[in-house]
């Protein structure tokens, strides 16, 4: 049987799997070869595995989470040779569910960019255009489900690292209600925001993989319960309110052809079924982004401390013990981990803590309130995922402040822990657009819901073009 | 020139004997080969998150409850941001403007009354790792060669007290040390042994001049691992900082050692940015809410404290506050004394047995029982010395009854002595003469003799007696 | 909010970041725009608000105190740059200051 990795479903495989039309050895061999023709150009893998003992649906891991005997480098040379000697939670819950294994993909360091450019380990670039970024930090796992090297994908989001790859890759990503997948395990870049959560080509894959992934963990106490998930059917959104935030959808930067694309998703939605209304969230918009390039680097700052070439990772030797932190710090760590070391430092010392730190606390809270009230009208959100559809490589790497706006309407929910979906929406320039749908916390099986039944009647087609 | 004040203030560290760590499960307290108790937490693996440990949760508060804190509603661990070698995530999980147990005091009692000292703060927080210098001309720190890590103890509960400035002399922060360690094993939450680090005092010391209100610059005084060299090292620092303020120089604030062998202080060299530690709330925990119903069967299982029970000893027993202190230096001691005394047996000959013969003999005050030991001590008189003293030996021995010491009886009979007495006395004329001439002290001497000859077992009434009534012949 | 190239010096220090004077002089740059694009928060007057540290509304998550497994040592050693025994070996802190925790 040949199959064509480019198409096939999660959940397609799994049904061949079930109904032993194809072996797992088979299932890997495909993409395995698949791999060997497109990584080369795109560079989604850092570390590939040969083997592994299970022989479900095969899956990629965005390499900050830790993978027992299996090199996990979260992008950076500070972990360069380091191979953990204990699962992750998420990966032992793939583990658990027969998923295999095929690889750990790209990332920024440690999580740290939209862009993928700032991995040690060179770009990853966009199947639909090479010359592209696929959006970031988790574009090795956006580009690899895009481009047919993996069935899915597990990526991670802080800023919008799922759902705005999975925008610019023409992919369905989900970032989790905080608190619902397990972060033990997971190389840690803001421990209040950095949510675990799968990359698919399908809505269907995407609450499938969730599925296996989410529910309290008693390793990480940040968990909860979680509701049973539902594949979702309906093809209808009967009954559903759908709010448009205005300040969403017309932030400056969003380029008119994404706006587009939104608009005639938004205007599917009433078709369907569901009753659409404007709303405001004016603060969260305005101060959302600032209020997380505080408290993220912040926290990243005392995440990134113990990289110490002390218990594992690269050492600089040198005379003293703060000689070979400092030195092995500066000689590990890449620009952009190094400049949110800093400003997370700079914004928690002393005299700074309360006009910076302490006050992007209190936005978080109003951000929170203000999203609250929306839900009391509404029980999904949406706007575009990412302001622009994917850029070139090398466009904004040379300006930090450009780079950070990317986020600019993926931050607000995650500040206040909610969950995002970002489904392709139509094309632009060529290029995929996504659109956001926010909900309430734990409201995963409504945008499920909603994602699955706007991705029918869209009908947008996930291979890139240049692939088909 | 006016007297000088001691303003003295304690910070005291004390290791919780829970079975595991704060925030993984590794195994906690001592023992192990180097880095056996390890895991991704408490090496800081990427990746790796913590857990509190509850029963670590409850002794904190537990104990907040015995220094009368105020339990929070709402407590929050905090991040403490340092580079050491022996912090290994490169920050410590601590507790910072939201502690667990807040607003509290504790009343050292003494013989001329209460002293009432408050505390600021109880708070949970994580034990640093075991750092081993190696190497290098002195064996020091500074010099040495270069360091071992052993993560064993890295993450063991830690639960930190700090008292407001309210000691005044290097004795009584030595007594308030000695009743707080007392308080706490008693709590049964630490072993509080100084010699092995599971508890740790510093002292933040400074002096004032009587009827000044504020406060001048303090010292902050570490290195010191037994209540003696606590006393020692504050009152060297007292000296030293009088001298200072007395010779028209100003007290800086640094931290210091005390040297034992010299007896002096010397300023410890730190790294310039030591003190800005960028605490803030800890994203992998969430706040800690102690129940009410859970606070209040804390503080209902409380038991009558040390502090407290010494005062109901003087008064329920008459005993002087020596002897009070004295017999409530451990629980086991204290509650032997009880069983005893309330058996109807003398109060003040209890106390003064335990507290001599009986705490002599070594034995645990644990393992006795009571009410045997009780109908000993009431017989005391009547049964041989020897007798007496075998008893308080093996009182601990589980097969220990009084009737074995009680059926040895004296040797009462006067003519059975009455050789006896004569023989001495005819033995040793220079110190019958001396007597004879008025040094009547000499009785006890002739008594000895007589209970020498016997074993113990002459009845000293009657050996009194005869000699008496001889030598004044 | 202007910043100096002392208070990156500082801060890199706080850090523990050995930075090139290249390194110094464009972060002395960058970290000026970036705070006074990120300083909009304070323009909101939120003195009545309280901070959000953590996006959950749960408290009290705890771990009943008993004993889990350890790492073997061939783990705990696994990725150590070096090793001194069963110690993991560091050179002097050369500063006589130990965590008191
Ligand atoms: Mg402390
Ligand atoms: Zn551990």
């Amino acid at each position: 049987m040949t199959l064509d990795t480019l198409r096939l479903t999660a959940e397609e495989a799994k049904g061949l799997l079930e109904r032993r039309e194809v072996s797992g050895a088979e299932l890997r061999a495909a993409y395995r070869e698949a791999i060997d023709t497109r990584n080369e150009e795109l560079n989604c893998f850092l570390t590939l595995v040969d083997a592994d003992e299970n022989d479900g649906v095969p899956i990629a891991l965005k390499d900050v989470i830790s993978t027992k005997g299996v090199r996990t480098t979260a992008g950076s040379k500070i972990l360069d040779e380091y191979v953990p000697v204990f699962d992750s939670t998420v990966a032992d819950r793939c583990k658990a569910a027969g998923l295999q294994l095929l690889g750990k993909t790209n990332t920024d360091e440690f999580a740290m960019g939209s862009s993928t450019e700032n991995s040690a380990y060179g770009p990853t670039r966009n199947p639909w255009d090479p010359e592209r970024v696929p959006g970031g930090s988790g574009g090795g796992s956006a580009a690899a489900v895009s481009a047919g090297l993996a069935a899915w994908a597990l990526g991670s989001d802080t800023g919008g690292s799922i759902k705005q790859p999975s925008a610019l890759c023409g992919n369905v990503g989900l970032r989790p209600t905080y608190g619902t997948v397990s972060r033990y395990g997971i190389v840690a870049f803001a421990s209040s925001l950095d949510q675990v959560g799968p990359v698919t080509k399908t809505v269907r894959d995407n609450a499938l993989l969730y599925g296996i992934i989410s529910g309290r963990d008693d390793r990480d106490s940040t968990t909860v319960e979680v509701p049973a998930v539902e594949l979702p059917e309906a093809e209808d959104l009967k009954g559903l309110r759908v709010g448009v935030p205005r300040e969403l959808n017309q932030a400056e930067g969003i380029e008119p052809g994404v706006a587009e694309s939104v608009r005639r998703a938004i205007d599917l939605c009433a078709e369907l079924g569901a009753q659409v209304g404007e709303c405001e969230l004016p603060r969260s918009v305005e101060y959302g982004l600032a209020c997380y390039y505080l408290i993220a680097p912040a926290e990243a700052s005392s995440n990134l401390a113990r990289y110490d070439g002390v218990r594992y990772g690269l050492r600089v030797p040198a005379d003293s013990y703060h000689e070979l932190v400092a030195r092995t710090r500066d000689a590990g760590f890449g620009d952009e981990p190094k400049r949110r070391i800093m400003l997370g430092t700079y914004a928690l010392s002393a005299g700074y803590y309360e006009a910076y730190y302490g006050q992007a606390q209190k936005v978080r809270t109003v951000i929170a309130r203000e999203f609250e009230s929306a839900f009391e009208s509404f029980d999904v959100l949406m706007s575009p995922t990412s302001p622009t559809v994917a850029f070139k490589i090398g466009e904004k790497s040379g300006n930090p402040l450009a780079m950070y706006l990317t986020d600019v309407l993926t931050i607000p929910p995650n500040m206040a822990g909610l969950p995002g979906l970002s489904i392709p929406c139509g094309l632009s320039e060529g290029l995929p657009v996504g659109l956001q749908l926010i909900g309430p916390q734990f409201s995963e099986n409504t945008l499920f819901r909603a994602g699955h039944a706007l991705e029918r009647a869209i009908g947008f087609d996930t291979v890139p073009e240049r692939l088909r | 020139m006016a007297e000088w004040e001691s303003v003295i203030g304690l910070e005291i560290h004390v290791q919780l004997k829970t079975r595991t760590k704060m925030f993984c499960g590794c195994e906690a307290g001592f023992g192990g080969e180097p880095n056996t108790r390890t895991c991704p937490v408490c090496l800081a693996f990427p990746g790796a998150l913590p857990v509190p440990n509850a029963t670590a949760v409850e002794w904190t508060i537990k104990l907040g409850h015995a220094l009368n804190c105020r339990i929070a509603e709402h407590a929050v661990f905090h991040r403490k941001n340092y580079f050491y070698p022996d912090n290994p995530k490169g920050y410590q999980i601590s507790q910072y403007d939201e502690p667990l147990c807040l607003d509290g005091s504790f009343v050292v009692p003494a013989e001329d009354g209460d002293s009432v000292v408050g505390i600021v703060r109880a708070h949970l927080e994580e034990d640093a790792a075991k750092t081993v210098h190696v190497g290098g001309a002195t064996g020091r720190i500074v010099g040495a060669a270069h360091s071992n890590v052993d993560f064993n103890r890295g993450g063991t509960p830690l639960v930190e007290i700090v008292t407001r400035p309210d000691i005044r002399s290097a004795e009584q922060a030595k007594r308030f040390l000695q009743l707080l360690r007392q308080t706490i094993v008693e709590l049964g939450i630490s072993d509080a042994e100084m010699e092995k680090g599971t508890l740790r005092a510093d002292a933040n010391v400074s002096v004032r001049q009587v009827g000044e209100t504020g406060y001048r610059t303090r010292s902050e005084l570490k290195n010191m691992n037994s209540f003696n060299h606590i006393a020692r090292g504050i009152d060297a620092e007292l000296r030293r900082q009088i001298e200072t303020w007395e010779s028209g120089r100003e007290v800086v604030q640094e931290t210091l050692d005390y040297e034992v062998k010299s007896d002096t202080v010397t300023p410890r060299r730190r790294k310039e940015e030591a003190d800005d530690y960028r605490y803030f709330p800890e994203p992998d925990l969430v706040p800690l809410a102690p129940q009410r119903d859970l606070v209040e069967r804390l503080h209902g299982e409380l038991p009558e404290l040390p502090g407290a029970r010494i005062r109901r000893f003087e008064e329920q027993y008459g005993l002087s506050y020596y002897d009070a202190e004295v017999l409530n230096g451990s629980a086991a001691l204290a509650a032997l004394y009880e069983q005893v005394a309330l058996d109807g047996v003398d109060a003040k000959a209890v106390s003064n047995v335990l507290m001599n013969e009986f705490s002599a003999t070594g034995v645990d005050p644990a393992t006795v029982n009571g009410a045997e030991l009780g109908k000993v001590i009431a017989a005391r008189a009547t049964i041989p010395r020897e007798a007496f003293m075998r008893a308080l030996a093996e009182s601990g021995d589980p097969e220990f009854r009084s009737e074995t010491y009680l059926g040895e009886t004296l040797v009462g009979d006067r003519s059975e002595l009455e050789p006896l007495v004569d023989r001495i006395l005819a033995g040793n004329p220079g110190q019958v003469e001396a007597y004879r001439g008025g040094k009547e002290g000499l009785l006890g001497f002739f008594v000895g003799q007589v209970m020498k000859e016997t074993g113990g077992k002459a009845d000293p009434r009657i050996v009194n007696e005869l000699l008496r009534d001889k030598l004044s012949a | 909010m202007a910043i100096t190239r002392e208070d990156v010096l500082h801060v890199a220090a706080l850090a523990q970041l050995e930075l090139s004077e290249q390194e110094i002089a464009r972060l002395t740059e960058q970290l000026g725009d970036i705070l006074e694009a990120v300083g909009k928060v304070s323009e909101l007057d939120l003195s009545d608000v309280p901070p959000t540290s953590h996006p959950l509304s749960v408290v009290n998550v705890f771990r009943p105190d008993e004993p889990r497994p350890c790492l073997p040592l061939e783990d705990v050693f696994a990725n150590a740059p070096e090793r001194d025994g069963d110690h993991f070996r560091v050179p002097p802190t050369g500063v006589a200051e130990e965590s008191s925790a």
